[in-house]
Parts: C-alpha cells; sequence; structure tokens
C-alpha cells in the first residue's frame, strides 16, 4: 500500500517537475519578450517623438484646426497622442507574442478574442474622442449663454450639459465593444429618465422665473415692453 | 458674380423698363408695413426736391414680408408732390420691388440693390433702413449730394446722439476701425449711407465674403472695403435716428456678434491694408450739426456691473484661453472694486478689444463663443463710462471719447504685435 502511494506521488511530482521544466523556458521566454517588447516600444516612441517635432507635425496640424480639437478636448498634442499610439501597439503586440509563447490554450482563445475585438475598440475611442469634443463645446455654449442671461447657476448648468454628453458617449463606446450591454442600456435609460423627470418637476416648481425668461425670449416684444422700463440705451 | 445670377427675370424685366438712372435709392424690407409708406414718401419728395433734373429709381427688395409691406410700398409710389413740393416733377418716379431669398437677410437685399445699381450705370446709390420714424427728405440732399455733386465715392452718416446712446459704436466700433483703418469716422456701421456707381461695381467685384456677414455686420464691411480700397470718403449730419424697432431688434450678445464679428472679421480681410496704416485722418463732414436737447435714456448701470463681476468670475477658464494674463489679471483687479468706484481704464479696455481680435483672427476658440465671452467685458466698460460720465456734458463726454480713440491709436503696434504673433503660431 505504502509502496504504491509513493509510487504515485513520485510519478506525479515527475510529472509537475516535467511541467515546470517544460514551462519554466516558456515564462522566461514570456519575460524576456515583454522586456525586449518595452525596450523597442520606448525606443521607438523616443525616436519618433523627436522625429514628428523635427518635421513640425504639430504645426501642421495647427493649421488644419487638429491641434486645436485636442486642446479642447484636453488631450496632448498630436506628436505625442501618434508617438503614444506607436509605444502602445509595438509594446501590446509583443505582449501577445509572449503570451502566446507560453502555449496555453485558453490564452490563445483569448488572444484570438481580443485581437478580434481591436476594431470595435477603436471605434469606441473614436466615440469616447468625439464625445469629449462635443460635451467641451456645449458645455461652454452653455455657460456662456447662461452668463449672458444673467442666469442663477451658469457652471452648474454648464457642467450638468457636460455630464450629459459625456454620460450618452460612455454609454455609446461600452455598448460599442459589448460591455455589459444589456445593463448599461437599462442604466442609462434608467438614469437619463430619472434626470429628465426630476427636471421636469423642478422647473415645474421651482423654475417658475426661468420659464418666464424663457417665454420671454421665445416673445421678445413682450420682455422688450418690460425692459423699456429700466433700459432703453441702443448700443449700436 | 454677376449682376444676372443676383436678380430675378422679372426683376431685370422691371429695370429694363427703367433704363439709365442717376440716382438709385435701396430700400430692404421686411415686415415693416407701419412704418415703410413714411419711409419711401420722405425719399421720393427729398429726390423731387433736390434732384429734379435727375433720373432716379426707388429699389425696394423685400425678404417675404407677410404683413403688407409690399402693398404699403406700392401704396407709397404716388405721393402728392403739390400738396409737398408746390410743384410736379421733371421725371417720372419709379419704384421697383423684387423678392430676395429672407434667409439671406440683410445681405441678400444689399447685394441685390448693388446688382440693380450696377446694371442701371446709376451715379450716386443711398441706403435707407425701411424702420425710420426720424426721416426727412432733406436726408436725400445729405446722402447723394457729396457723391452727385462733390465727387466724393462714400458717404457715411452722422446721426445726433445722446451721450449714452450707440455706446458699442462709441467705445469698441470707431476707435477700433480709426486706429486700425486710419479713417476717422462716427458711424462705420450706419444704415442710412451713400455710395458711388464705380464703388457698387468695386464692392460687386469683392463680394466673395459676404455670406460670412450676418445683418448689420454687411456695413462695416462696406465701410471698410471702401476704406481699403482707398476711395474717397466722407461724412454727412443726418440728425436724430430713431426707429420704430428700438435697439434694431437685437439685444446685446446678439449685437456684439454681429458687429464685433464683422469688424474683426473685416480685419482679417484687409489686413494687409490696416497693418501698414499709421495715424488717422479726418475726413471731410457736409452738413451742419445742431444742438438738440435728446430724449434722455435710461441704463440699468448697476445690473450691468453686476452681470460684468459674474462673467468674470464664471467665464475665468474661457477668458484664460483670449485674454493675455496681465490683461486677465487687470480685468480680475477691477472686477473686485466697488460698484461705486468701479472704473475700467481707457488702456485695458483698447487692449482687451485687441487682444480679443487677435484671438479672433487665430480662432483660440469657436469664434462665436469668442464674442459671446466680450459681451461681460463689455457691459463692464459701459457701466464705468456712465458711472464717469452721469454729470458730464456732451463737450465733456465727447473729450473722454478721443482719449479713448487716442488710446487705441497708441496701441496700434501692441495690436499688430499680437495679431503677427497670431500668425506665427
Amino acid at each position: 500500500m505504502n509502496e504504491l502511494v509513493i509510487k504515485n506521488l513520485s510519478w506525479a511530482l515527475k510529472a509537475v517537475s516535467e511541467l515546470v521544466v517544460q514551462f519554466l523556458p516558456r515564462l522566461v521566454a514570456m519575460t524576456v519578450i515583454f522586456v525586449v517588447g518595452w525596450v523597442v516600444a520606448w525606443v521607438l516612441e523616443v525616436v519618433l517623438r523627436r522625429l514628428l517635432l523635427v518635421l513640425r507635425l504639430n504645426r501642421l496640424f495647427e493649421t488644419k484646426g487638429l491641434t486645436h480639437l485636442l486642446t479642447q478636448a484636453a488631450l496632448p498634442s498630436p506628436a505625442e497622442i501618434v508617438s503614444r499610439i506607436v509605444f502602445w501597439a509595438v509594446w501590446i503586440t509583443f505582449m501577445l507574442v509572449g503570451v502566446n509563447a507560453l502555449g496555453i490554450v485558453a490564452l490563445q482563445l483569448e488572444i484570438s478574442n481580443f485581437v478580434s475585438l481591436l476594431p470595435q475598440f477603436v471605434v469606441a475611442l473614436l466615440i469616447l474622442f468625439f464625445g469629449l469634443l462635443a460635451a467641451n463645446f456645449f458645455s461652454r455654449a452653455a455657460l456662456l449663454a447662461a452668463v449672458n442671461a444673467d442666469s442663477p447657476s451658469p457652471r452648474l448648468f454648464s457642467s450638468f450639459v457636460r455630464f450629459l454628453i459625456l454620460l450618452f458617449a460612455i454609454t455609446m463606446a461600452l455598448e460599442r465593444i459589448g460591455l455589459g450591454r444589456g445593463v448599461v442600456v437599462v442604466a442609462f435609460s434608467i438614469s437619463f429618465g430619472a434626470i429628465m423627470m426630476g427636471l421636469a418637476i423642478a422647473f415645474g416648481l421651482g423654475g417658475r422665473n426661468v420659464a418666464r425668461r424663457i417665454l420671454e425670449r421665445r416673445f421678445p416684444e413682450a420682455k422688450r415692453r418690460d425692459e423699456d422700463k429700466d433700459d432703453e440705451s441702443s448700443h449700436l | 458674380m454677376t449682376e444676372e445670377s443676383l436678380l430675378s427675370d422679372e426683376f431685370v424685366r422691371q429695370l429694363t423698363a427703367v433704363g439709365g438712372v442717376d440716382i438709385l435709392v435701396g430700400v430692404p424690407t421686411l415686415n415693416n408695413r407701419t412704418t415703410v409708406e413714411r419711409v419711401i414718401d420722405a425719399i421720393l419728395i427729398g429726390l423731387v426736391k433736390y434732384y429734379p433734373r435727375e433720373r432716379s429709381v426707388l429699389i425696394n427688395p423685400d425678404g417675404g414680408s407677410n404683413d403688407g409691406t409690399t402693398e404699403a410700398v406700392q401704396a407709397a409710389s404716388i405721393p402728392d408732390f403739390r400738396t409737398a413740393l408746390a410743384s410736379n416733377p421733371l421725371r417720372t418716379m419709379h419704384v421697383v420691388s423684387g423678392h430676395y431669398p429672407g434667409v439671406q437677410g440683410q445681405v441678400g437685399a444689399l447685394r441685390m440693390i448693388l446688382a440693380a445699381a450696377d446694371l442701371l450705370g446709376a451715379q450716386a446709390c443711398a441706403l435707407v433702413s425701411a424702420d425710420l420714424l426720424s426721416i426727412t427728405p432733406e436726408w436725400m440732399e445729405a446722402l447723394i449730394r457729396p457723391v452727385l455733386k462733390e465727387k466724393f465715392d462714400f458717404v457715411a452718416p452722422i446721426y445726433e446722439r445722446h451721450r449714452f446712446d450707440g455706446l458699442l459704436v462709441k467705445n469698441m466700433l470707431h476707435p477700433l476701425i480709426r486706429a486700425t483703418f486710419g479713417y476717422r469716422i462716427e458711424e462705420p456701421v450706419g444704415r442710412e449711407l451713400a455710395f458711388s456707381g464705380r464703388l457698387a461695381s468695386h464692392f460687386l467685384e469683392h463680394d466673395s465674403g459676404w455670406q460670412d456677414f450676418l445683418r448689420f455686420g454687411a456695413y462695416a464691411w462696406m465701410t471698410t472695403t471702401t476704406m481699403a480700397g482707398k476711395y474717397q470718403v466722407c461724412q454727412s449730419f443726418l440728425g436724430p435716428r430713431v426707429e420704430a424697432s428700438k435697439r434694431s431688434g437685437l439685444d446685446l450678445t446678439t449685437a456684439i456678434r454681429e458687429i464685433a464679428g464683422a469688424a474683426f472679421h473685416c480685419m482679417d480681410i484687409h489686413e494687409s491694408y490696416w497693418v501698414s496704416q499709421q495715424g488717422s485722418q479726418d475726413v471731410p463732414t457736409f452738413g451742419f450739426q445742431p444742438v438738440l436737447d435728446l430724449d434722455p435714456v435710461r441704463v440699468n448701470r448697476k445690473r450691468m456691473f453686476e452681470m460684468f463681476k459674474s462673467g468674470v468670475d464664471q467665464l475665468g477658464a474661457v477668458l484664460e484661453e483670449i485674454l493675455s494674463p496681465s490683461t486677465l489679471q487687470g480685468i480680475r483687479g477691477i472686477s473686485k472694486l466697488d460698484e461705486k468706484l468701479f472704473h475700467f481704464p481707457d488702456e485695458l479696455w483698447a487692449k482687451t478689444v485687441y487682444e480679443f481680435a487677435s484671438s479672433h483672427h487665430r480662432s483660440v476658440i469657436n469664434r462665436d463663443h469668442l464674442l459671446q465671452a466680450l459681451t461681460p467685458l463689455y457691459r463692464g466698460r459701459v457701466s464705468s463710462f456712465i458711472l464717469e460720465n452721469l454729470r458730464a456734458d456732451g463737450q465733456e463726454v465727447e473729450s473722454k471719447l478721443e482719449s479713448l480713440r487716442l488710446e487705441y491709436e497708441r496701441l496700434k503696434p501692441y495690436l499688430i504685435e499680437s495679431w503677427k504673433q497670431a500668425n506665427v503660431r
């Protein structure tokens, strides 16, 4: 009985040690590939960044208005973005090769799934980028309109507009990459519906002055008659 | 653009029936039934009284009025000259109406008038607003005579104004145009003006950028294009300007977007001209300026000051993108002053306007947003101007305004530096 146990144990140990002996070189290879990949990516990033600065890519994009768009979206310069994208693309490629070198079938399947998701991921990033641009543009428009209309809380109003557009963009992006599709859409619908209902109630109960201003803007003649009482200067 | 593409077949047919003319007066309309009849009567009586021997035509482009304006124009076309002048005209007075697409706004109407002037070979053209209450037949003489008899190419109006009326023109447009283009024109966006036939052709040849101008911006374009083209410019006293739709139907933000936006845009278009201009020159002035006791205007200065303070506070991030740190610091500093001690210095105001113009030139942010951000600062300037001139008479106010204009001129190198930085970036 004891001999049988010992025999099985030694066989198991032998199998594990064989597995470890087989796996260790792959792990080392993966680590080496990761490190080499990082170094290659970093070198490429630095070289490319300097090259693009020498070639004045930022200025070229500035004349086309793209640099301004990126600044508005609180994103770095075009040269910085391109070099960072190259860094991550190269390093992720090396990482995928490294993980593949492990020879684990399940991981290889996941990698294959990840690669097939990449186009959707890029589209989602684009949605986020344009969402960010739209959020910045419309929140500033709301802020200026509120300030010039002498509204009570311009920044709050502007932040709300920004939040709403970003929420919409994030929901669309997540939906695009299929992440918790049902949950995201339901959560968004509930949040959006709740916000709108809350606004409707708040507007009806507490926003009589705001409603009056909106109606005055809609019917300027009536407003003008009122305003003439205290301000009748023509600026032109 | 050729005039044929601007005019409908029916309109060209009517113009052809008129033949050649010496004088053309354009009156664009859009729902002006209550005032247009009187305006046209005044114009026709003025033409008969002062130019009985000249061939004249009144052109009325209508933007699609639905209140009976067109019918009112036709009804006003045959005034009883005997009661007004004790004589009849020596020539037939023509009134030609046509439609322009309302979406083109004032620009569409002006292009139609220019094309008609070109087609009819008019020697002198005048533009008159349809919603005027204060027009008299003498306006025709004041506007047209310098072109027809004195051979000037462009006649800008001078209106009699209350000292607190037209503050955007007085504090910004007049000094800005004077400092940049070098002509001392009182009303750079006056809506009653006259020009020669050859200048009308010049406008038509250079009108490719007109679609960028909103309603009243086109008048700024005409004035600056005349100066940049080095045409003969003069101005003429017209008297008080009272219109039916008070404040031109514009709220302050829209007025700044249209007028300041147009002025900045004109600086873009004529950059090569104004950058090399130094100092400013007087322009010949016709007519007699009466000293009238105009009705006082009420301005809510306190509210303007509060809106300035709140604007500076709320729009900090936006203003940081437009203004230099030192100018913004100055504005933040004065926004903390007590209302009764508030003072917006001339130098700071001129620098603010110049930096807005430069930022507009390089589109640091959306141009419409940029112009909206100017509104609270303008309110501050107006509030300060009124506080300083509460008890001042007309002469004192004029003297202070002249100091402001000189400050704009003194700081022109600052504008050019800021503008050129914009080009280098």
